[in-house]
């Protein structure tokens, strides 16, 4: 069925004028998200969206245009646009299209039958089934924010008159709670979902339990003394500073003078616990792909090794200027050009089981949960402050729930800070995996 | 955009299962932007969406549907897909007769971006790249956005509601990269209005780029932010965030009727200092957060939320508003025609006090100055939130001395409101800011006088 997006690209790049490079990135999904409260659907929502993006180049100069249609009059306007915004770039010796580089694509069995067939009254169930589920988990549970169903099926074309043509499909479908546990004047949050290609994938009771369990472990939770301390990162606080990292390690950043990695490779720039790799073909996780925005193979690329810095991401443009060949790391949708960004993120070859890690803390804090990563950590200066709640951690056993406190180092330290690293790999709905992560010398402040 | 006989025709079909209330929101949305970055003009993007989103009310279900084809077939269509997932048990006929209502307007724009030539907007990217890089040697990189957008949305509803209107926005950011031995710092400007091409009269680009270059230049010399609690002094206009955040997101009444809000029940208690006026007011012209009428087709109004520090009303949409037998505040916002409304902020600001600033300063012997706030965020159920300093420095015996690097401010609003102890006479509205929630992003105003927090928990580092 993606074979007519495909046929669309296909169309528009034979518009190409001589001596012009064209791409068309084409792209349909369909949604639908079911939001369930008090034993009620509160809203049932389903839609399917679609687009082009067109994006020219000529004479070393690169105009875009997007369309959120697939109708042909449309289309064609569209590409007269782009081809107008053309001359108001600068030349830039390195643009143009990604050029075929042989690589093949992995073979991922990213699109099921099954979720795309499931039927609505059976989402609906499930999302009771989860608002059910978090009620039953613990009897301090007092509310829900949210109990949600959603899935997602999206198919993308890419053709280029360079000979890039590859279209393919994906289906996902998650679980999401938000709920409120109460004790006296006392109320605390906490979140759990559960993500999978396939309705059969997704477990109600263990989003149910997790989202309780955070919850309910907040309750008394008061603010912390400051001081130094050993942190552990829950595996979904860790893929979020490994989300924001990969900002370090895009070749565009790295060229643009915005990383402070740049000119560091094959120097130790982290612990030598830290191996991280972007491995958007391990089929498990939710960003997996088989091809990136430019429609090359997606590919496993080594980042970090035991502590040593190999490389960088790219795309065509990055690699062209960097003198080197794209990783397959454009990132994009059919709103914009593509950009270079890590796809798949993950810390491999840790081995730490979460309760030794907590065991070999005497005086430190778990961390579950951040706040304002988007403000206070810079990716640019490395400088890192976000805002934390979880438990402290006294003599080795996890002890009473703190909050309203920050964690604040620099991304340049807490590199070579990490003491232990999990392997408790955990997929998450995010561009990273996450694994508990233990960090040294960190500075909470509270009190 | 849409024929008034065939949106009749639609929400009649939309009502077709039973549902008590139907809404067709129509959106057309032009946009232009263009990005400079490392002394290139990268391109130029031009976009064009357009489609529809339908919702049908059953009892407490709502359902909801979108479709990029605004013929009656495809409206059509979708109408008969919200209306499936609204299902009831009733049904029957339904006549729905809409009437057309007048948007008044309070700011007409002067210059239609699309009229401007493209070569104009470049124009103004390398401009600012060259005034930016001019301030030092210390500037390494610098990157420059412009942004335009015309969105026309249309209305109407089973209520008979039909209104329509045209919102332009223009948008223009600079932000650059200092390196020195400490290494590399970032300074960020932008302006945003709900204006045409004349916000370019209202600013001067040399003069933003200018500060954004200082910005990054200063903060090379930044010591580590204090870590603990101290008193804050926020600057005027650079810290409406915080309100936005520590009281804003608690009084959207969806989350108050689902018990997420640490400000459910205390309508008329005292929440904040005497003195703290907090107020949503879309109906401010030519501000980020401006709109004529919400995306529900209700008037845009000025709403106050904080009355000299008591509690006086919430925000909200069509839908929770029709539940308590109310009426809606005029916020029912939308990111666009594919998402459904709910309760969302326009321009959030605390009023003006009559301190003077400049002894705001002088009376507080130890202490942080924010000048420029970042983004933030909220957990409304517990009232905890946190925001940035991009601009902060430390105030010593009454004096503002030496810049502080970025961080995270942490405080629970509730007690946050309690503890303002100074309010500035220099109220002004910061820069503009784009608000998510439920992952949708909506475009908001903040202002603030400068003011100061008794105690507050820095994120930082030093001790």
């Amino acid at each position: 069925m993606t074979d007519d997006l495909l046929a669309i690209a296909d169309r528009v790049v034979a518009m190409a004028a001589p001596g012009e490079q064209v791409e068309a990135v084409v792209v349909r999904g369909t949604e639908t998200e079911i939001r369930v409260h008090s034993g009620d659907v509160e809203s049932l929502s389903s839609a399917q969206s679609q687009g082009v993006g067109v994006r020219v180049v000529r004479d070393g100069r690169q105009g875009f245009a997007y369309v959120g249609s697939l109708d042909a009059d449309a289309i064609a306007q569209t590409l007269a646009e782009a081809r107008d915004n053309v001359a108001f770039a600068t030349f830039d010796e390195f643009a143009g299209l990604a050029e075929p580089d042989g690589v093949a694509p992995p073979v991922l069995d990213l699109h099921r039958d099954a979720c795309a067939t499931f039927a609505p009254d059976d989402k609906v169930a499930l999302a009771l089934e989860l608002e059910r589920a978090v009620f039953a988990a613990d009897g301090r549970i007092t509310g829900l924010e949210s109990a949600e169903y959603a899935d997602s099926l999206s198919e993308a074309a890419i053709a280029t008159t360079a000979g890039v043509r590859s279209a393919g499909r994906e289906t996902s479908c998650w679980l999401a709670t938000y709920v409120m546990a109460a004790e006296g004047d006392d109320t605390q949050t906490g979140f759990g979902f559960s993500v999978g290609r396939e309705p059969s994938e997704l477990d109600p009771s263990t989003a149910a339990r997790d989202a309780a369990d955070r919850a309910t472990r907040m309750l008394g939770a008061t603010q912390p003394a400051s001081g130094r301390f050993t942190v552990v990162l829950d595996p979904w606080v860790t893929a979020q500073l490994l989300a924001v990292l990969g900002h370090t390690l895009d070749g565009d950043s790295v060229q643009k003078g915005r990383s402070f990695l740049a000119d560091r490779v094959g120097e130790h720039v982290a612990s030598a616990l830290l191996t991280l790799v972007d491995d958007p073909t391990d089929a498990r996780a939710f960003t997996a792909t088989d091809v990136d925005g430019e429609g090359l193979a997606a590919r496993r690329n080594e980042l970090i090794v035991d502590g040593v810095l190999r490389g960088f991401v790219h795309n065509a443009h990055s690699a062209r200027r960097a003198g080197t060949a794209s990783t397959g790391n454009a990132v994009r949708g059919f709103r914009s050009t593509p950009s270079v960004g890590c796809l798949a993120l993950s810390l491999v070859g840790g081995t730490s089981d979460p309760a030794a890690m907590i065991a070999a803390v005497d005086d430190g804090v778990l961390v579950q949960d951040v706040a304002g990563l988007h403000s206070g950590v810079n990716p640019v200066s490395g400088d890192f402050s976000t805002g934390a709640e979880g438990l402290r951690i006294r003599n080795g056993a996890l002890a009473e729930p703190v909050r309203e406190f920050t964690i604040a180092s620099t991304l340049q330290r807490m590199l070579r800070d990490v003491v232990a690293v999990g392997g408790d790999h955990t997929y998450l709905p995010m561009n990273a995996t996450g694994v508990s992560l233990a960090v040294a010398d960190v500075t909470v402040s509270g009190r | 955009m849409i024929d008034q006989s065939v949106l009749e025709e639609v929400l009649g079909v939309a009502l077709r299962t039973g549902g008590e209330f139907a809404e067709v929101y129509a959106e057309d949305r032009r946009s232009s932007s263009a990005g400079l970055d490392d002394g290139r003009v990268e391109e130029l993007t031009s976009g064009r969406d357009r489609g529809a989103g339908i919702r049908v009310v059953v009892g407490d279900t709502t359902g909801f549907a979108h479709t990029a084809d605004l013929s009656e077939s495809g409206l059509v269509a979708a109408a008969t897909a919200a209306a499936a997932a609204a299902r009831s048990g009733g049904g029957g006929t339904n006549v729905v007769a809409l009437t057309r209502g007048v948007v008044e307007r309070s700011y007409e724009i002067d210059i239609a971006p699309g009229d401007v030539p493209k070569a104009r907007k470049v124009e103004l990217l390398t401009r600012a790249d060259e005034m930016a890089r001019g301030v030092g040697d210390a500037i390494t990189q610098v990157s420059a956005s412009y942004g335009d957008t015309r969105k026309h949305i249309l209305v109407a509803n089973s209520d008979g509601v039909l209104v329509e209107d045209d919102i332009v926005r223009t948008f223009f950011a600079v932000s650059c990269v200092a390196t020195g031995d400490t290494g590399m710092q970032t300074g960020r400007e932008s302006i945003g209005h709900t204006v045409g091409f004349e916000l370019f009269d209202m600013y001067d680009i040399d003069d933003l780029a200018r500060r954004a270059a200082q910005r990054a230049i200063t903060k090379l010399a930044a010591r580590p932010a204090p870590s603990g609690q101290m008193p804050v002094v926020i600057g005027s206009g650079g810290g409406g965030v915080l309100f936005h955040e520590a009281c804003g997101h608690g009084l959207e009444a969806d989350l108050v009727a689902k018990g997420a809000s640490v400000f459910r029940d205390r309508v008329g208690q005292r929440v904040a200092s005497p003195g703290v006026t907090v107020v949503d007011d879309g109906t401010m012209a030519r501000e980020w957060g401006h709109i004529a009428i919400d995306d529900e087709g209700n008037p845009a109004q000025r709403n106050v939320l904080i009355e000299d520090g008591i509690l006086t009303d919430y925000m909200w949409d069509r839908l929770r508003a029709r539940k308590e037998g109310r009426a809606p505040s005029g916020n029912g916002r939308r990111q666009s025609y594919q998402h459904l409304p709910m309760v969302r902020m326009t321009n959030t600001y605390l009023l003006a006090g009559t301190d003077d600033p400049d002894s705001i300063i002088s009376s507080t012997p130890k202490g942080v100055y924010v000048k420029h706030l970042g983004g933030g965020q909220v957990n409304t159920a517990t009232g905890d939130f946190v925001f940035g300093m991009t601009e902060a420095y430390m105030i010593e015996d009454g004096r503002i001395t030496e810049p502080l690097r970025e961080g995270n401010l942490i405080g629970n609003g509730p007690e946050v409101l309690q503890r303002i102890d100074a309010l500035g006479d220099d109220f002004a509205m910061g820069p503009p800011g784009t608000c998510g929630k439920d992952g949708q992003g909506v475009p908001v105003g903040d202002g603030v006088p400068t003011l100061r927090v008794s105690s507050l928990t820095i994120g930082g580092t030093a001790a």
